[in-house]
């Protein structure tokens, strides 16, 4: 295994690039060369940061200082779920739906994979644990906030015929069945479109990474696979979770709808 | 004689604390200026919205009966019935009897075929009456009607109003009418209640 290690001037001719792009919009006005720019320093500071942190992480790898990055991973993960819902839920809810059904689906398929497929020693090995958790949540998040965003809006918008079922003697769940069935899909199907052109429309970032570190490609496919499976499993997972805690918080004992408890987000 | 239906301190954010209670077969209208809680009150008695005080039905406490069993008996029938399948039998409530439906379109002036018809098809005036007819399968001992005809014309005015006191002359069901209209109210009779201020003024 060999890596061909990067020059900060194989860096700056890349930056270049980027630069002639933003010189580019700018003559034809498309007003985001600023963002552009920022969003490129901030590749480089971030970037150069978790670097940092990792290395640290690695030279230093001890249990406690593994699970406080995850736990930091976590809340950050917790707080997008939030930040991407037009209508949240009041209080702790915001943050506490996405979280939790987050810390229970992808923290229990990662450290699964560790202990029993994956298997370095000890099972919480940074290099495995880290960068495989960073996968999950990424992906997890993405299905969760889909998941409630969809359930949320559908919600609202179809607050009268939920209403008007209730009325007639339905449950909240079959009031409410084809809203969280659909919150649900959509929260899956990002996982599914994408296992579903791996490898023949996109080559998968992760093992796109490994072929360049020099693994050999039927060695990377296998974790790609592993990965993937992992990822539909935790979205999957995640997303019902986190649809079903919102049906659930959208209702109270006397099965009424209550919407106060949604307030309307950033957007 | 026992009451159908008694409401002591009845209160939400917006109403109350008021009173109110219907006897077996009768009708009450409930009036007030807009915004003065019409819709609110019966919502929180259909326990659409929370609420606060007792509420019973034929002297059972409504904490006491399962939210879907009480809306079943307690049916809220809004300004403008919602309507979510294809066909209209499909919004009919479960187990519901062929022969009452049979019956009741009837004297709701529809035919038989219009358990099929497409809900996008529907006028306003069949919409309603079939709103209300779905409402009347649940066998309901209360009817909570908020402005039931507000967007009707007299012919489907008069229809439901018919309909409504037959229902309530047969099955000894009580109903509270919201109401804006004055010449209704005329042909309505019963006891008026006013809603003032949150509070209900006779």
């Amino acid at each position: 295994m060999s890596v061909i290690s990067l020059s900060a001037l194989d860096l700056t001719l890349a930056a270049l690039l980027v630069l002639a792009l933003a010189g580019l919009t700018l003559w034809a006005r498309l007003a985001v060369g600023r963002s552009l720019l920022i969003a490129s320093v901030r590749t480089v500071l971030q970037l150069l940061l978790v670097g940092l942190v990792l290395q640290t992480l690695f030279d230093h790898a001890q249990l406690g200082w593994v699970a406080l990055m995850a736990a930091v991973m976590l809340l950050v993960a917790g707080y997008e779920v939030m930040a991407r819902q037009e209508r949240r839920f009041a209080g702790i809810w915001g943050y506490g739906i996405g979280t939790a059904t987050m810390f229970v689906s992808a923290f229990a398929v990662t450290v699964l994979a560790l202990t029993t497929m994956v298997g370095p020693s000890p099972w919480w090995e940074p290099q495995y644990a880290i960068p495989l958790l960073g996968m999950l949540l990424g992906n997890t998040m993405t299905g969760i906030a889909l998941g409630l965003d969809r359930l949320t809006q559908a919600v609202w918008r179809e607050r009268r015929v939920i209403e008007g079922r209730l009325a007639l003697g339905d449950s909240w769940l079959c009031a409410t069945s084809t809203m969280r069935r659909e919150a649900a899909r959509s929260g899956l199907m990002p996982t599914i479109n994408a296992m579903a052109a791996a490898g023949v429309v996109s080559l998968p970032g992760m093992m796109t990474g490994q072929i360049l570190a020099g693994v050999a490609p039927v060695e990377a496919v296998k974790y790609q696979i592993l990965i993937m499976f992992l990822i539909a499993a935790g979205t999957g997972f995640g997303a019902l979770g986190a649809v079903w805690l919102a049906s659930v918080r959208l209702f109270d004992h006397r099965s009424r709808l209550r919407l106060d408890r949604l307030h309307p987000g950033r957007r | 004689m026992e009451r159908l239906l008694d409401v002591r301190r009845l209160e939400t954010e917006q109403l109350g604390p008021l009173d109110l209670y219907l006897q077996a077969g009768e009708l009450v209208q409930i009036t007030g200026a807009s915004g003065s809680g019409k819709s609110l009150l019966l919502r929180a008695l259909a326990d659409l919205d929370p609420s606060s005080g007792t509420v019973r039905l034929m002297g059972r406490d409504r904490e006491r009966i399962a939210p879907t069993d009480w809306r079943r008996q307690v049916a809220y029938v809004p300004a403008e019935t919602a309507w979510w399948a294809e066909t209209v039998r499909e919004h009919f409530p479960a187990g519901w009897q062929p022969d009452q439906a049979a019956s009741w379109l009837e004297r709701f002036s529809l035919p038989e075929e219009a358990l099929d018809w497409e809900i996008e098809r529907l006028s306003s005036g069949e919409r309603q009456r079939l709103g209300l007819l779905r409402a009347f399968l649940n066998r309901p001992r209360i009817l909570l009607l908020d402005e039931p005809t507000a967007n009707l014309d007299l012919e489907n005015t008069r229809r439901i109003e018919r309909a409504v006191r037959s229902y309530l002359a047969e099955t000894e069901a009580g109903a509270l009418w919201v109401s804006h209209d004055t010449l209704q109210r005329g042909r309505l009779g019963g006891r008026v209640l006013e809603i003032r201020d949150r509070r209900m003024v006779a």
